[in-house]
């Protein structure tokens, strides 16, 4: 089926996340999209796939204008998404899974179900047990399931994100194998990835997003650093090289290993320096927050050790971390850093050491007029964190940081802020450098990384790359490497 | 501007709520074919037309804020303690036997009486620790877990009237054979409410306000309640303050319990918590579980439910019309919040 996507507008409040795209994709063809965190790219399949709608611009599907109201109405059109978490009932059998969202009866058709599966099987070589329950199988095998609910259902147009996220290369193999033999019989597949290596083998063309734009189409043969120059873009920061490494060793791990259902990261060794900034590039889900989290002791690693000066405190609970020091600042603000429905008095109140038994609301009062002088928050007192902005809402996590402290543990700190936010906050931070205090950061934003550390660490897929001086290194180098090239 | 604008638009749903509970109980009362400015005017006259019927209001308050002030500790932990129910219970029949095996002894009545008390503090710990364990580490819901113990503990107190503990003779739904009059908590001369259970009742309620109010405890508990990750990672040991709530809110419905033995009917009877746990639940939903406001809406329900005794007898009406009222009350204000939420929304 032939997808035009027309002069698509999205805005979410003040973002811009779809800017005027338009993408043709004829049948028979797997287009690849590429693009960093927060470029547009899901957006614009969410649209495609009836998530969301768009704002402006026209869908059409073999030439036809099509309003696609909701993920039903996407797939009664032939659409069908596969998403990076898969959308599936683990409580539920295989068969049960196929039945959900299709049209039928009263009673669901449980034996043309099966034989549908069974065919769909033979053609692609898998094998799954319709009467396995969902979360006996492996990811690979789930995205398979799906992949058969979504051509059963009728789709003719297959989008999938980021498909190749927590299965294994052989399953890998399989899936290319798949779309390629989908493509064939012409059906058109979209391959939203960041994996430069993926989308070159198995693309046929690849269209690049930033910024909420298209800014690119490539036809092979491709070139890695044409796709990276188009994901990353230049971003000019104002100059402030303010670095404050001592080297003098405060925080070390050696040879840390931690586990998660996805993700095995093994062996880190790194030293980190009293004042020293690490930043840590990689694309969103590639080992960074289990690194911070177990650097917080916030997750315990299953090997290595992890040492503040001479003292050990791998395996010791997270309050002990906090004591000595160490602090954890989650990106999900209101999920995670701050406590809806609480003020900013009492999250002052709460983050200072506990003096007495009664709080002193007057003395507390006192200081959180003074904090949100000091860091510019625009609320009083009273307000609650919910009622703040984002950018507020950050500046008051950091303002909840106590003093002193040996490392902060930042995860995305100027995430959705503007630029000038982003300056103020780094000269809070790098305020904390003078003080001889670490700080270990997430950015999805390459340019961010290379201005304020003194050395990075690159994340892929669990991997993670030795400590890179960030003054001998480039976007460029950065962006291959985010990609896969060179582990 | 914002805020005092919205100050006044909470007033006006707030009356609103009112007005529509009683116009729903007006109308259930129209189809009853009874006059409901008739019932109103009873249930007045019945809890506040003699210094003795307010008097039995005031016997009511007391368990049912008792049970509030308790239900305020969990709220704000972010816990549906539905068990509460049965703790009160726990605490009566701990208290009972307490008084059982010491009421032959030496001791003073006064400090057996004080030992009934502790005991029943005691007994509705206990049943909140079951809750909270299974909450905590079995990650069984604590309404499930509540619910559950609540039918364990009925079934405890019939067994032990027709059992273990049956009057001389037979056994019979009007429960243990009295305790002698020494052991009852002493009353203001004539009327039955006893000053030691008005006394407990309000300290209570003041220990929670403060608690909830001033202290590092309440702030905590706050956070635990409101996010419990984001208190977590801000150090505070989650854990340990979900078990606190637990057991304050037991101990707070154990004395409940205990004011229903010694203070109320002096013996062990089947339903000895009186509603009041579930009554309880209602008053903290309404007062959106602000402390400042349990003793008098306390104070509401209690008279209501006093009040609405007489129904039977002058009207032929039963008297479970308080809970009519009551329920509708609760609704129509969580009805009206919901109400203001989406208008103020979708401006």
């Amino acid at each position: 089926m032939n997808v035009e996507l027309i002069n698509i507008h999205k805005w979410f409040g003040p973002v811009h996340a779809n800017d005027g795209i338009t993408l043709r994709i004829p049948s028979g063809v797997i287009q690849g999209l590429l693009g960093e965190n927060g470029a547009g790219k899901s957006t614009l399949m969410k649209i495609l796939s009836g998530f969301y709608q768009a704002d402006e611009g026209e869908i059409r599907l073999d030439g036809k204008p099509v309003k696609i109201e909701s993920p039903a109405d996407a797939i009664r059109h032939g659409v069908g998404m596969l998403h990076q978490d898969p959308l599936d009932f683990p409580p539920m059998r295989v068969v049960d899974n196929l039945l959900i969202g299709h049209r039928g009866g009263l009673f669901p058709n449980r034996a043309e179900a099966i034989r549908a599966m069974q065919d769909l099987q033979a053609r692609f070589g898998f094998n799954i047990d319709p009467y396995a329950y969902v979360d006996s199988l492996t990811v690979g095998e789930r995205q398979q399931l799906e992949i058969m609910r979504l051509l059963w259902l009728g789709a003719r147009v297959l989008i999938l994100d980021e498909p190749t996220t927590g299965i294994s290369a052989n399953q890998k193999e399989k899936l290319f194998a798949t779309l390629r033999a989908l493509a064939e019989q012409g059906m058109t597949v979209i391959f939203v990835s960041h994996k430069l290596e993926e989308v070159e083998e198995l693309c046929h063309r690849v269209a690049v997003l930033r910024q909420g734009k298209l800014v690119g189409e490539v036809e092979p043969p491709y070139r890695t650093e044409d796709l990276v120059k188009l994901m990353f873009g230049k971003v000019v920061l104002p100059e402030d090289k303010t670095h404050f490494d001592s080297k003098e060793s405060l925080f070390r791990l050696e040879n840390l290993s931690i586990e998660d259902y996805r993700l095995q990261i093994r062996n880190v060794n790194l030293t980190v320096h009293r004042g020293e900034v690490i930043g840590l590039a990689g694309m969103e889900g590639s080992g960074q927050r289990q690194f911070l989290q177990a650097c917080a002791g916030i997750i315990r690693p299953v090997a290595g050790e992890i040492y503040l000066g001479e003292k050990r405190l791998t395996g010791r609970p997270y309050r002990e971390f906090l004591e000595a020091g160490i602090t954890y600042v989650p990106a999900a603000r209101l999920e995670e850093g701050l406590i809806p429905g609480l003020t900013l008095t009492e999250h002052f109140v709460l983050a200072e050491p506990q003096n007495g038994f009664v709080v002193n609301r007057q003395k507390a009062e006192v200081l959180t007029t003074q904090r949100i002088a000091d860091f510019s928050i625009k609320g009083v007192p009273s307000s609650t964190v919910e009622s703040l902005s984002g950018g507020n809402q950050q500046r008051a996590l950091l303002a909840m940081l106590r003093q002193p402290l040996s490392v902060i543990l930042l995860e995305h700190p100027t995430r959705g802020l503007d630029i000038e936010s982003t300056i103020w906050i780094w000269g809070k931070l790098k305020e904390r450098c003078r003080q001889g205090t670490a700080i270990i950061f997430t950015s999805a934003d390459l340019e961010e990384i290379l201005h304020y550390s003194d050395r990075i660490l690159v994340f892929f897929g669990g991997k993670v790359s030795q400590p890179i001086e960030a003054t001998k290194t480039s976007v460029e180098e950065l962006g291959q490497l985010i990609g896969g090239k060179g582990f | 501007m914002v805020r005092t604008s919205s100050r006044w638009t909470n007033f006006v749903f707030q009356l609103l709520a009112i007005v529509l509970a009683l116009a729903f109980t007006s109308l259930v009362m129209v189809l009853a074919k009874a006059n409901p400015l008739e019932a109103y005017r009873n249930i007045v006259v019945g809890s506040l037309g003699s210094i003795n019927k307010f008097s039995d209001v005031l016997v009511a308050w007391v368990p049912l804020l008792l049970a509030t002030s308790g239900l305020l500790v969990t709220y704000t932990a972010g816990l549906w303690n539905i068990g509460v129910e049965g703790q009160i219970t726990l605490g009566a029949i701990f208290t009972t036997w307490a008084l059982r095996v010491l009421q032959d002894s030496t001791l003073s009545p006064g400090l057996i009486i004080v030992i009934g008390f502790l005991s029943g503090a005691l007994g509705g710990m206990l049943w909140a620790s079951v809750v909270a364990f299974l909450r905590i580490y079995g990650g069984v819901n604590e309404i499930f877990g509540g619910l559950g113990m609540n039918f364990v503990a009925t079934a405890l107190t019939i067994w032990l009237i027709f059992g273990p503990w049956k009057r001389p003779g037979i056994g019979s739904m009007s429960g243990t054979e009295p305790f002698k009059e020494t052991l009852w908590l002493p009353t203001f001369a004539g009327l039955r409410i006893s000053p030691w259970s008005l006394v407990i009742g309000i300290i209570g309620i003041a220990v929670i306000y403060i608690l909830l109010q001033g202290t590092y405890f309440g702030l905590k508990l706050k956070a635990v309640g409101r996010n419990r990750r984001a208190a977590f990672l801000l150090g505070i040991p989650t854990t340990q303050y979900m078990w606190a709530a637990f057991l304050l809110c037991g101990l707070f419905a154990g004395l409940a319990g205990a004011v229903q033995v010694l203070g109320v009917y002096h013996r062990l009877i089947p339903s000895i918590s009186s509603g009041y746990g579930f009554l309880g639940m209602l008053v903290a939903m309404l007062i959106n579980y602000q402390p400042a406001w349990a003793a008098p809406v306390a104070m509401f329900f209690a008279a209501l439910n006093i009040g609405s005794i007489q129904l039977p007898i002058v009207m032929k009406l039963d008297s479970t019309l308080s809970g009519v009222l009551q329920g509708a009350l609760v609704l129509a204000v969580l009805l009206m919040d919901g109400v203001r939420q989406r208008l103020l929304r979708r401006r």
